[in-house]
């Protein structure tokens, strides 16, 4: 293709090629600090291309392909190219990744030990990662959370995170506007911003951490906190893992361990604040 | 019509494992993972390696459970034991 | 360098001959085979083919990954093909198991990594409509509500509309013959189903001969050479096998091809397998055909990103796999009839 870039993120090594500059530009400036090996084959690739020839120029609009896609997915205008390549390598980790079982989920570590939430979107796992890993927590990633089938313990995937309406002004207002992307208004998925994560996050990003707690967090309520049996937790696993099934015996013995071992709550919160603090009573009382 | 018999899948075949409320149960000849409650586990580990219609069953789960005399224990193990064939736990004999 | 540059798509296609070592490829060049590799739907293909091989440590890594990713794969297509036997056995309707599951369920070479899409199965025409209610009632309903689509499965192609399975969420082509019926060719449907071989599996396949026919009929005489690389290492992979234990082998492929009408097909697959992939040929097998080019060009039109490079070549092969299905009125009625409803 006429453009392309690489980019690690954890295990994952990306190639995405582009028939524009633009996105491929805007892809190095978010992830120039990330490690970086270009000898190194890729796991996975991103195409960004125009469905048309003509339509590199006129109305430029962008369809994510590479390894896998999705038959009817929207084309993006050149504008949210950056938003294009995002999707374009989530989707391919999301369908093509067979090494750990992978779950819909954010985490943060400390002390080597890994606090693991998934959620629906909306749910406010994104921000109340992004929020804890600019306190005393390494952000592991805010999309993604890898498990590893063999020792059970997670792995980063600490992408840029993807911060949303609200979250942005939020997220914002706490950090160095240099480690801010540009923001992409009006996406079909609302105002979207990206954030770089800190230096320790991305030095770190191979360290694995044990699982020390599951969280289920929902954003809006009166603050709540409901302890979930390892039944439901197993089956919310399985839904929030996009490959689970495909992993066949191994996803089933690193999720039934998974639950077993780490302590798992529902947790409902009317702000970030409240969410934080009811993070960190459970994150004690787990000790 | 004669209650039909089943066969439980090879105790090889399957990885039971509790979770609480539920059991879960992973098919290594499917792959496919069964999340089922209770009489579901018992029953297949009261077939064992013998072909079984719900009479049989029966008789055997009341050795060790107390149906108090309820005389619609029959059609629910039948009622079951084809849930567990749809699933390919069991298969007809 | 100083050579031209070799690209991702013939270097993949001599990776699988063993025209080439893996260890001499640049590490920058696994980019582009493993692009076409998974394009075709061959990634484990070639993972398996380079087991053992000299590897760069991120490469051996995908590969070990794709090969136990695609051994659960395989597991869970066959066990379609165990609860379509439970459906359909308590009714006495015998069934063949036909491509990738058969390939898998014989144990056959072609089968390591294969991706196993729907479940295909041939079964005579006289079964056809009770082995339909079987499925029915064993969990399996239509993909199809679309009243033309139905009527035009059920007048002229070789297959039920498609079923899938609605806990499984598996498909199911349930076939009576290889070829759709409208075909300029007709294969010999009961000779296929009544000269089946019992697999390792204890599952019905096509004996050799009629196998290698099918794969043949499949890529190149019903296909538009979509996933041809694929079907054409399949070929290549049990005609070289099926040759090597029974001598025999080739003679009985041109009578059963003569039978089926599809000597044409199963000659150009074996000289585009010998082209591609190496296939030794016996005396006979091995001559030249001009159109050959274009079908060389087809199946290695992919760039280092495993895009179709040709999309004129590519739409020509899908018309002409339409034309070859359907007579021209027919098909101008088809087109028609999919064309208004838009």
């Amino acid at each position: 293709m006429r453009h392309s870039t690489r980019i690690a993120v954890g295990p994952v090594q990306f190639r995405i090629g582009s028939d524009w500059p633009e996105p491929i530009t805007a892809l190095e400036q978010l992830y120039a600090s990330y490690p970086k090996d270009d000898a190194r084959s890729a796991d996975a690739t991103v195409r960004l291309l125009a469905a048309r020839p003509w339509r590199r120029w006129v109305r430029p609009s962008v369809h994510i392909g590479g390894d896998f896609v999705v038959p009817d997915a929207l084309p993006l205008p050149l504008s949210m190219g950056l938003l294009a390549a995002e999707m374009g390598m989530n989707l391919q980790v999301a369908l093509g990744w067979r090494r750990h079982m992978l779950l819909h989920a954010s985490a943060v570590a400390r002390d080597g030990r890994a606090l693991i939430m998934s959620g629906e979107s909306g749910s406010g796992k994104s921000t109340l990662a992004a929020l804890l890993g600019e306190g005393d927590w390494r952000l592991m990633g805010d999309e993604f959370t890898l498990i590893e089938p063999e020792g059970g313990n997670a792995l980063a995937f600490p992408r840029a995170v993807s911060l949303k309406n609200e979250a942005i002004a939020e997220v914002a207002a706490r950090v160095d506007a240099a480690r801010l992307g540009p923001l992409i208004a009006s996406t079909p998925k609302g105002d979207i911003r990206h954030l770089i994560p800190r230096a320790d996050a991305i030095a770190d990003m191979h360290e694995p951490a044990r699982p020390a707690l599951l969280l289920f967090p929902r954003f809006g309520g009166n603050a709540a906190i409901e302890p979930m049996g390892e039944g439901e937790t197993f089956v919310r696993l399985t839904e929030a893992s996009t490959n689970y099934v495909a992993l066949g015996e191994v996803g089933f013995a690193a999720l039934t361990r998974l639950v077993r071992e780490t302590p798992a709550f529902g947790v409902s919160y009317p702000d970030s604040a409240t969410g934080i603090a009811l993070v960190e009573q459970l994150w004690a009382e787990t000790k | 019509m004669p209650e039909p018999t089943y066969r439980a899948a090879p105790p090889d075949a399957l990885r039971v494992e509790p979770l609480g409320e539920l059991t879960a149960i992973f098919d290594r000849r499917s792959m496919q993972t069964h999340l089922v409650v209770s009489p579901m586990p018992e029953i297949l580990e009261a077939m064992g390696a013998d072909d079984c219609d719900a009479v049989t069953l029966a008789e055997r789960l009341a050795q060790h459970f107390d149906f108090d005399g309820a005389d619609d224990v029959q059609p629910i193990l039948a009622e079951r034991l084809s849930e567990l064939a749809a699933m390919g736990l069991v298969a007809r004999a | 360098m100083g050579r031209d540059k070799v690209s991702a798509v013939q270097t993949f296609v001599d990776l699988l001959a063993g025209r080439r070592e893996a260890a001499a490829l640049a590490p920058r060049e696994w980019d582009g085979v493993i692009g076409v590799a998974r394009s075709e739907a061959m990634l484990a293909t070639l993972a398996h083919k380079l087991d053992g091989a000299d590897l760069p440590p991120t490469v051996a890594a995908l590969f070990a990954d794709q090969r136990a990713a695609a051994a659960v794969a395989q597991r869970q297509a066959l066990w379609e093909a165990e609860m379509a036997h439970r459906a359909l056995a308590p009714l006495g309707i015998e069934f063949v198991l036909l491509k990738g599951a058969a390939y898998a369920a014989a144990g056959m070479a072609c089968a390591a990594g294969r991706q196993i899409g729907d479940l295909d199965i041939l079964v005579l025409a006289a079964d056809i409509r009770r082995a339909e209610n079987a499925l029915l009632n064993a969990g399996w309903e239509w993909v199809k509500s679309d009243p033309y689509d139905d009527f035009y499965y059920r007048e002229h192609m070789h297959e039920l509309p498609p079923m899938i399975h609605k806990s499984r969420d598996r498909m199911i082509d349930v076939h009576h013959t290889i070829l759709p019926r409208t075909h300029r060719i007709t294969p010999d449907a009961l000779a296929l189903v009544s000269d089946a071989v019992a697999s390792a599996d204890g599952f019905a396949v096509l004996n050799p001969a009629d196998m290698a026919c099918h794969c043949a009929a499949h890529m190149l005489a019903d296909g538009d050479l979509q996933g041809g690389l694929r079907n054409l290492w399949d070929f290549h992979l049990m005609t070289r096998d099926f040759s090597a234990t029974d001598p025999g082998f080739w003679q009985q492929l041109d009578a059963r091809a003569r039978l089926h009408g599809l000597q044409d097909a199963v000659q150009r697959a074996a000289r585009l397998a010998r082209d591609l992939y190496g296939a030794a040929l016996p005396a006979g097998w091995s001559g030249h055909d001009p159109a050959d080019r274009w079908f060389r060009q087809r199946l290695l039109a992919r760039d280092d990103w495993g895009r179709v490079t040709q999309p004129l070549l590519e739409q020509a092969f899908y018309i002409r796999s339409h034309w070859l299905r359907m007579p021209p009125a027919m098909l101008a009625q088809h087109l028609w009839t999919k064309w208004r409803r838009r």
